[in-house]
């Protein structure tokens, strides 16, 4: 069964869209594939690498603009953002890494969060470039949101069976063992800046290609929604917390659980509420339903909250641990 | 020349609030080694203390020191017993889910904020709030100058608690060694929930003296965050001398950076000056003053 649910689940994707019809959920689903390939690069520098980042929305940011800015400077097509965007993301991580993984811990996690601050704000001054504040409007390429998802589900897969490779190879013990103990790790003589380097660009790459896609599928950005720590730089990162750190597939659950939650809150349980309110015609509940629609991100605030307390290795790594919670072994009694 | 003068006065006199809130945040990294993102959040709700006392019973925001530092102190206790203590125990792959849970913290604090008092902005005016006086040609904000003394009076004051009494040489013993101090018979599980509550306290204080000259909204805490750990990394890990160095020089170099290259880099400045010291002094202040 464990082996064949990646195909099944594969082929569940692919038949989505000719399943379901309906706009909304297309577009749900185009942003969950996108979190998985912004999450498992994630998963790479910080759950496999041990290096946290706090900074991802520099490199998403990087590769949105760099699509973006081939269609208003050079008048080329945004879909070739999607390949240099992932390598302008690595030509930010390469001096960046080279310059701060001489720092540990969370000295490092620091300069990534400072990485995304500065690069925000190069994008908001650098006017004659970026034009600032008023963003980058393109026009999208396709009407349906079809093509999107199937692009969005070609880039996840690509992510995922690479990360698989990656640390399948000699690579990935490397990575693993700068995590485990860095200074026993660099006395076997694994060069370890410069396994960290390696790793930090795979993330970079992948977190680039991934704001390519989104400049390419929503058609408008600007520096405080590329560039914006709490929803790309900590999403990542809770992505990554809640589908399991260190795990194949944490990113893929991670990052549906992210965006369903998000859109629960968001629209006030799926309109449940709005529901009941009619039903009744009570005016208490609407007014509830109300509240709860505004406190979305506070829900969002608490989940964050109860997750690292209650599930510190995320939902695939502690899947053991939930399963006996939920379904506890039955121990025959014996009786004397 | 004058220019100059006044760019130094405002620096010092911010640097003088940066190092209180610096100092709150270098406690709390010293004793427990992390990076307390829910610091400019922690600020946030004293700062919305104060405006709720100030407006809706009229007490003067100064005297509301004394409402918003005990409650602050209380939130930091049981934010610290019940959220990050328990995660010591857990065992998990990476040691950043306290300075996550943090940020987690931070978002449920700014939103309960921004549910109570809606995200308008919200400023406390009072009678004195635009006075000034000169000495020479320099201008002197009143509340900024008392803003500055009340802060260098708490600096005093940690210096004190932290140098001579017990429980201030317990938590710099913990902050030191935490397994030695231990061994001492420190208990370092209530010295990490008193240090949280003492920095949460010490940055309320800062918020509630910002308030009659500066404005309020929820989303106030991420700026201070960063000017935080700014603060921090200049002054070096856990070195509270090195946090009112670090606030002082942040200061100065948020205001000559304001008057000599343009208001739309001060945030930047900050930052570089964060880089810069991470590649050439990583220890900040406290590896060169031995402190």
């Amino acid at each position: 069964m464990r082996k064949y649910s990646p195909i099944l689940l594969l082929f569940i994707l692919i038949l989505f869209p000719i399943a379901v019809r309906d706009h909304y959920h297309q577009h749900l689903m185009i942003l969950v594939l996108m979190w998985v390939v912004i999450g498992s690069g994630w998963n790479v520098i910080a759950g496999y690498t041990g290096q946290v980042s706090f900074g991802d929305a520099a490199f998403f940011g990087t590769g949105a603009y760099t699509a973006g800015l081939f269609v208003t400077k050079l008048g080329i097509s945004a879909w070739w953002g999607m390949l240099f965007g992932g390598i302008a993301a690595m030509a930010i991580a390469f001096p960046f890494g080279w310059i701060c993984f001489r720092l540990r811990g969370a000295y490092f996690a620091l300069a990534t969060l400072a990485l995304n601050e500065v690069m925000r704000h190069i994008a908001t001054i650098w006017e004659s470039l970026t034009d600032g504040m008023v963003g980058i409007l393109v026009m999208q390429t396709f009407v349906s949101k079809v093509p999107y998802y199937y692009i969005a589900l070609g880039l996840a897969v690509i992510s995922v069976i690479g990360v698989q490779i990656i640390m399948g190879s000699k690579w990935g013990y490397y990575f693993v063992s700068i995590r485990e103990d860095q200074d026993a790790a660099e006395s076997l003589g694994i060069n370890t800046h410069y396994y960290k380097m390696l790793s930090l660009n795979v993330a970079a790459f992948l977190t680039g290609m991934a704001g390519a896609l989104f400049m390419n599928y929503m058609g408008f950005i600007d520096p405080e929604v590329v560039f914006s720590l709490h929803d790309i730089s900590i999403m990542a990162i809770l992505v990554g917390i809640v589908g399991g750190v260190g795990t194949l597939y944490g990113p893929v659950v991670g990052a549906f659980v992210m965006v369903a939650v998000h859109e629960f809150f968001r629209t006030g349980f799926f309109g449940f509420f709005k529901g009941i309110a009619a039903l009744t015609g009570s005016d208490m509940i609407t007014v509830f339903a109300k509240y709860v629609m505004q406190a979305h991100v506070l829900g969002f605030g608490i989940l964050v909250v109860l997750v690292i307390l209650l599930l510190p290795n995320g939902i695939v790594g502690d899947w053991n641990l939930i399963v006996k919670k939920i379904f506890p072994v039955k121990t025959r009694e014996v009786t004397s | 020349m004058e220019v100059f003068l006044q760019t130094l006065v405002s620096g010092i006199l911010k640097g003088g609030l940066y190092g209180l809130i610096g100092m709150g945040m270098s406690l709390i990294m010293g004793v427990m080694g992390i990076i307390n993102l829910a610091h400019g959040a922690l600020m946030m709700v004293g700062m919305y203390i104060t405006f709720a006392c100030f407006t809706y019973a009229g007490i003067d925001p100064y005297l509301t020191i004394f409402i918003s530092m005990p409650s602050l102190f209380l939130l930091g206790m049981l934010i610290q017993k019940y959220t990050l203590n328990p995660l010591m125990e857990v065992e998990s792959i990476l040691p950043e889910n306290q300075v996550l849970m943090t940020v987690g913290i931070a978002m449920v604090l700014t939103e309960v904020a921004r549910f109570v008092f809606s995200s308008d902005y919200k400023s406390v005016r009072t009678s004195y709030s635009g006075d000034t006086f000169f000495i020479g040609d320099i201008s002197f904000s009143v509340a900024l100058v008392a803003a500055f003394f009340i802060a260098l009076a708490f600096t005093l004051c940690m210096f004190w608690f932290l140098l001579k009494t017990d429980l201030g040489r317990s938590i710099r013993a913990t902050a030191q060694d935490k397994d030695a101090a231990l061994l001492m018979g420190v208990n370092s599980k209530r010295i990490t929930i008193l240090t949280f509550g003492l920095g949460s306290a010490l940055v309320a204080a800062a918020g509630t003296i910002l308030m009659p000259v500066y404005y309020l909204f929820p989303d106030i805490g991420g700026p201070f965050t960063r000017k935080a750990f700014v603060i921090t990394i200049l002054g070096g890990l856990g070195s509270t001398v090195g946090a009112i160095f670090g606030g002082l020089t942040l200061g100065l170099a948020e205001a000559f950076g304001a008057t000599y290259i343009g208001m739309a880099y001060d945030d930047m400045i900050g930052l570089l000056i964060f880089i810069l010291v991470l590649l050439f002094i990583p220890g900040g202040f406290k590896r060169l003053l031995k402190v």
